[in-house]
This record gives structure tokens, C-alpha cells and sequence, in this order.
């Protein structure tokens, strides 16, 4: 039996689903102290977009009722959750930090919430992320940025900077994401967190406000791996609301987390990822990963994925592309904002629409809807969209002619740190670059996972190492992941997220 | 639609402003400025996916392979008018309440 903390914000996931299964801390507890939490230090990170505080407390009582009455109970019952804002929660508000769908409250649950709630983890709230998901730093939000627990000047990643933060911030154990272009893995990178971005299809987008739709998938996202996994396991499945969702069962990611053995295993390093343009401190601590793995007994060796020089360029066609089909259905008729144009009489529907549009999309998602709808005009698909596309099966074939050679594939997460709020704001190309390691897996449908893999030497901010798997093989992501963790927890003499600031100091809170 | 759109990696103002028209998105003067030099470096990067080997290559446009999905044909719970209606920034007599559909003219 793991002893908890006297402060139960820091316990791990799995160590407190163990107390309130032997019944040494109950729900009701577990979720109120994130609750004092949230309230003591969210003023200065902003994580959340809406807290439910009457919504979780309930869910934590009625666990607790079930438990005592005997119910058998699922692994994390009773440990509460943060959940981005993308995913529909029925009474509870949902904006996609978008002013378009400000005040929103769902008729409907996603499938990933209900989900969670059939499992019984307590919903703490909606965390904020960049509009419709479109960036990389959370600075896209309607409704302000995140912060970086580590640094307050600096971005939490994007687009799911909030669900990264509550991690940080331990203003939650465990929190949802959604990866489209890496916006699970780069906020997990720049904030010393974990986040796996599953097998296109492993989870359910059902309830999801879609992006682009075959790019998005949503995952799990936790301080450790094994806390990951085992919020994988509650997400993913097969759901008949979702078309594109995987009918099988979820692979065995919570057994190879707790295995956590990387023994005779080939990991392969893409050559493409990780020379120029990195930062030298993120490859540092990368090389440093992979002369661990090697130690372990990986036998790592290097890879060639000739076409991942195109995947960024083909990623910002494809994704505004779809996006730009996707978020017609903000038409404000049925639901969401409604504005009327200015100065004209008995405005028509279409104007109405052009207004609202106007008024209810911020800088990047009309940027990106226009860029779509160009990529898409007649006489231009074929040179844009079309080549995007076969670049996209190139990528794929990359990937397979890889994984014919290797179990696994690692790289750096991201290029760099967390940057300072304000600094590629102004900039799209250099914002997008940050997607630069990430993009391949979405394009190509293969899982991925971020880990930390330490404190770049030149600014003592968080880096990440990412690692990839072939298509449905989840599992060997946290076989390696949990293996790594294990090797880098012991040589720093303990969680990373330990040497964070800590916040609730006034005196650490500059300009926030 | 007769508007021609201008050479690749060139847009004009005018071209930004019939793209943001066909996206029904109602744009000041002040944001087709800026929209128009920031979508020129957007595109200039993006027409890098032309110098790919794709000779030969079939476009890929999904990650999975697509097989239709069909369910039982049963009744299922489906949300109520005041539910559906619920979040509609207009409603009357049980519908969406829409302004015009239809030109003057």
C-alpha cells in the first residue's frame, strides 16, 4: 500500500485509486482538496475555463455511496478529472475557447464523458485550450491564456495548455485531451507532463467538436505513465456513434505500463527529427533518454523517413482543408452565437451568418478557414490538397518501411521550451513549427507519447522526448514510457514536477 | 462565382476578400490587410508539398481504411424538441427561428 501525501493535490492517479479502494481517503475528500486547490492557484495559471464544483463534489459522494454499498468498481472510481473544453458535457458549459459557442450548455455527453462518468472519476471542470483547438500555445483562447506552472511568463503548450497546466498545477491528477497535430504531446513536453495520443480510431469522437476529422483523436493525459494508462483504458474502446472508431478492444496499455520493460525491444531514431532547429538543451536530455533506453537493453538504431520533410507543409492543407468544412455548421441558426450585421435593415440569413462569423471567430480560425477554402477552390485542389494528400501516403509509407526495421520510433517532442507568451504570436509559420515532430503520427494515424526527459541546461525549462508505435500497437508506448520514467525518476532522485516553482507565492507571481 | 483567383502564392486583397466571402465571414478593412500578407508566407510554405516525390502516388485521405458503418434498425432515444432547441440563439413554436432566406431582389 502506497502512503499518500499529507497534500492529496500530490499523489499520483494510481495511488490514490489504491487508498480509496482500501478505503483509507474517500472521493468526497480526494475531490475537494482539488477543489481548495483549483481555487487557491488558478487565479494565476487560469487552467480552467468553468469549475463544477456542485457537479464533482456530487459525483465524488455518489462513488463513495457505491463503494461503501460494495459495488465493484472501475480501477479509477473516485479520482477526479479535468476535461478539456472540446468534449460535450451535458449541464455543463462548452466553448472550445471559442466566443462562438460562449454560454453553450450540451444537450449531450461525448462518449469519452460518459465514459468517465460510468467509471465514476469526479469532473472537476473544462480546461481552457487554444480556439477549436487551432494552436500551440493556448494563446488562440477566446478567453486568455494559460500559464506554464514552470515559468508564468511563459506558454503551457497548445492547443491543450489547460489540461497540461491543471497537470502541472496539480489542479488535477489526470485531465483529457485531444491531439489533432500534437496538441496532447506538446503541452505535455513543455510542462514536464505525460500525454499519449492513442491510435486514430482508439478513442471514441463522438461528442468531440471536430477540427479535422481525420486527424483528431483524443487521449489521456496524467504526471506519470501508469497514471496515463490507466486513464487509456477507461477512454478507449470501440463506440458505434463513432464510424471511424476501432472495433476491438483497447490494447494492453496499463499491463506494459506496469511492466515497464524495454529488453530486446528495436527503437528507432528518425534522423529527420532532431537536428537543426532544435534546441540544444531538448537534444541534449533526448540523447541522454536513448543512452538509457540502450542501458535497459533497447538496441537503438537510426532511421530514415526521407518524406517527414513535407509533413508540415502537407498538415496545414489537410487540417484547414477539413477545418474549414467542419466549422461551417457555425451558421448561428441552431446554436451559438448570433450576431447582425450593423447598419443594414432586415439582414438576410447569409449576412447574419458573415457577421456572426466575423464577430465569434478569433485571428487563427478565420485564417485557417480561409486558407482551407482556398486549398480547396476549384482549379487549386489538385496543387494543394491533392498533393498534401499523397504526401500524407508517403508519410504512411515512411512509417511502414520503419517499422519493418523497428518496435518503436523516439524523437524530441518539440523543438524548444515553453517560449515566452506573446513571442511567435504575431508569426503563424514560426507557431506551426512547433508541430513539427508531432504532425507525422496524426497524418499517419499511429499512436504517440510524450515523457519528460528533463530540464534543458540553458533556460532549466521541461523537455520532452516522444516516442511512436505502429497503428494499434498503443501498448509498446508504455512499455517504453514507463521504462524510461522509471531509469530518469531514479537518476533525478524523484518526479520532475518536484522541482517546479511553487505557486501560491505571491512573490512568484510576476505580472500574472 | 466568376471571380478568378489570382497565381499560386500570390493572393490579392481582392482574392482574400472573395475567399472570406465564399466562407461567409464578414472581415473589416483592418483584418483583409493583415490577412492578406500573412496567408502569402502560409502559402508559400505550404506549396513545398509540389516538390514531394508524388509521381505515381495515390492520395491518401484517411488513415484507416473507411468501411461503411450501419446499426440495427431500432428506435433509440433521440433528444427532445426542448433539448435540441435548447441552445438555439432563436426559437418559435417548436423550430429555429431564422432570419431571411431569400435576396430582395
Amino acid at each position: 500500500m502506497t502512503d499518500l501525501p499529507t497534500d492529496l493535490t500530490r499523489a499520483t492517479a494510481s495511488a490514490l485509486a489504491d487508498a480509496l479502494a482500501a478505503g483509507t481517503v474517500s472521493s468526497v475528500e480526494v475531490t475537494q482538496a482539488h477543489l481548495d486547490r483549483i481555487a487557491a492557484v488558478d487565479g494565476q495559471v487560469h487552467s480552467y475555463l468553468h469549475v463544477d464544483t456542485e457537479g464533482a463534489i456530487a459525483q465524488a459522494r455518489e462513488v463513495d455511496e457505491r463503494r461503501r454499498a460494495g459495488e465493484s468498481l472501475g480501477a479509477l472510481a473516485g479520482v477526479p478529472i479535468a476535461v478539456k473544453d472540446v468534449m460535450t458535457t451535458k449541464g455543463v458549459p462548452t466553448t472550445c475557447g471559442s466566443k462562438m459557442l460562449e454560454g453553450w450548455i450540451p444537450p449531450y455527453d461525448a462518449t469519452v464523458v460518459t465514459k468517465l462518468r460510468e467509471a465514476g472519476l469526479p469532473i472537476l471542470g473544462k480546461t481552457n485550450m487554444d480556439e477549436f483547438a487551432m494552436g500551440s500555445s493556448t494563446e488562440h483562447s477566446a478567453y486568455g491564456p494559460s500559464r506554464n506552472p514552470w515559468d508564468l511568463e511563459r506558454i503551457p503548450g497548445g492547443s491543450g495548455g489547460g489540461s497540461s497546466s491543471v497537470l502541472a498545477s496539480f489542479q488535477a491528477p489526470l485531465a483529457t485531451g485531444t491531439d489533432t497535430g500534437g496538441s496532447i504531446r506538446q503541452p505535455a513536453a513543455v510542462t514536464a507532463t505525460v500525454g499519449t495520443k492513442p491510435t486514430y480510431g482508439g478513442v471514441s469522437r463522438y461528442g468531440l467538436v471536430a477540427l479535422a476529422s481525420s486527424l483528431d483523436q483524443a487521449g489521456p493525459c496524467g504526471r506519470t505513465v501508469l497514471d496515463t494508462a490507466l486513464l487509456h483504458a477507461v477512454m478507449g474502446g470501440h463506440d458505434p456513434m463513432d464510424s471511424t472508431s476501432i472495433d476491438a478492444p483497447v490494447p494492453p496499455v496499463v499491463e506494459a505500463a506496469r511492466a515497464a520493460d524495454v529488453k530486446g525491444m528495436r527503437i528507432g531514431v528518425v534522423k529527420e527529427l532532431g537536428g537543426e532547429g532544435y534546441q540544444p538543451g531538448v537534444r541534449a536530455r533526448f540523447d541522454e533518454s536513448v543512452a538509457l533506453l540502450q542501458e535497459l537493453g533497447a538496441e537503438v538504431v537510426e532511421v530514415s523517413c526521407p518524406n517527414f520533410e513535407y509533413a508540415l507543409a502537407a498538415y496545414y492543407l489537410i487540417l484547414p482543408s477539413e477545418a474549414s468544412s467542419n466549422l461551417a455548421k457555425f451558421d448561428a441558426m441552431r446554436y451559438g452565437l448570433r450576431v447582425l450585421p450593423e447598419g443594414v435593415d432586415d439582414p438576410s440569413a447569409e449576412q447574419v451568418m458573415a457577421a456572426t462569423r466575423d464577430a465569434g471567430f478569433g485571428p487563427e480560425v478565420k485564417r485557417r478557414i480561409i486558407l482551407g477554402t482556398y486549398a480547396l477552390s476549384s482549379g487549386y485542389y489538385d496543387a494543394y490538397y491533392g498533393s498534401a494528400q499523397k504526401v500524407r501516403a508517403l508519410i504512411a509509407q515512411d512509417f511502414d518501411n520503419a517499422y519493418g526495421r523497428v518496435d518503436v520510433l523516439v524523437s524530441p517532442t518539440a523543438p524548444t521550451t515553453a517560449f515566452k507568451l506573446g513571442d511567435k504570436l504575431e508569426d503563424p509559420m514560426a507557431m506551426y513549427l512547433n508541430d513539427i515532430a508531432t504532425i507525422p503520427a496524426n497524418l499517419a494515424g499511429v499512436p504517440g507519447m510524450s515523457i519528460p526527459s528533463g530540464l534543458a541546461d540553458e533556460d532549466g525549462l521541461p523537455a520532452g522526448i516522444q516516442i511512436l508505435a505502429p497503428a494499434t500497437k498503443d501498448e509498446r508506448l508504455y512499455s517504453v514510457g514507463a521504462a524510461l520514467e522509471a531509469a530518469l525518476v531514479d537518476r533525478w532522485g524523484g518526479p520532475i514536477l518536484d522541482r517546479a516553482p511553487a505557486l501560491g507565492d505571491a512573490a512568484a507571481v510576476k505580472g500574472a | 462565382m466568376t471571380h478568378r483567383l489570382a497565381r499560386m502564392s500570390s493572393l490579392s486583397r481582392d482574392d482574400v476578400a472573395h475567399l472570406a466571402g465564399l466562407a461567409r465571414i464578414e472581415l473589416s478593412d483592418a483584418e483583409l490587410d493583415r490577412m492578406v500578407g500573412e496567408l502569402g508566407v502560409i502559402l508559400e510554405s505550404v506549396a513545398k508539398v509540389q516538390q514531394a516525390p508524388t509521381d505515381g502516388v495515390a492520395p491518401m485521405s484517411h488513415p484507416m481504411p473507411l468501411t461503411n458503418v450501419t446499426r440495427p434498425d431500432v428506435v433509440r432515444p433521440t433528444l427532445g424538441a426542448e433539448a435540441a432547441l435548447a441552445g438555439a440563439p432563436e426559437a418559435e413554436q417548436q423550430r429555429f427561428s431564422v432570419p431571411r432566406i431569400l435576396d430582395e431582389d
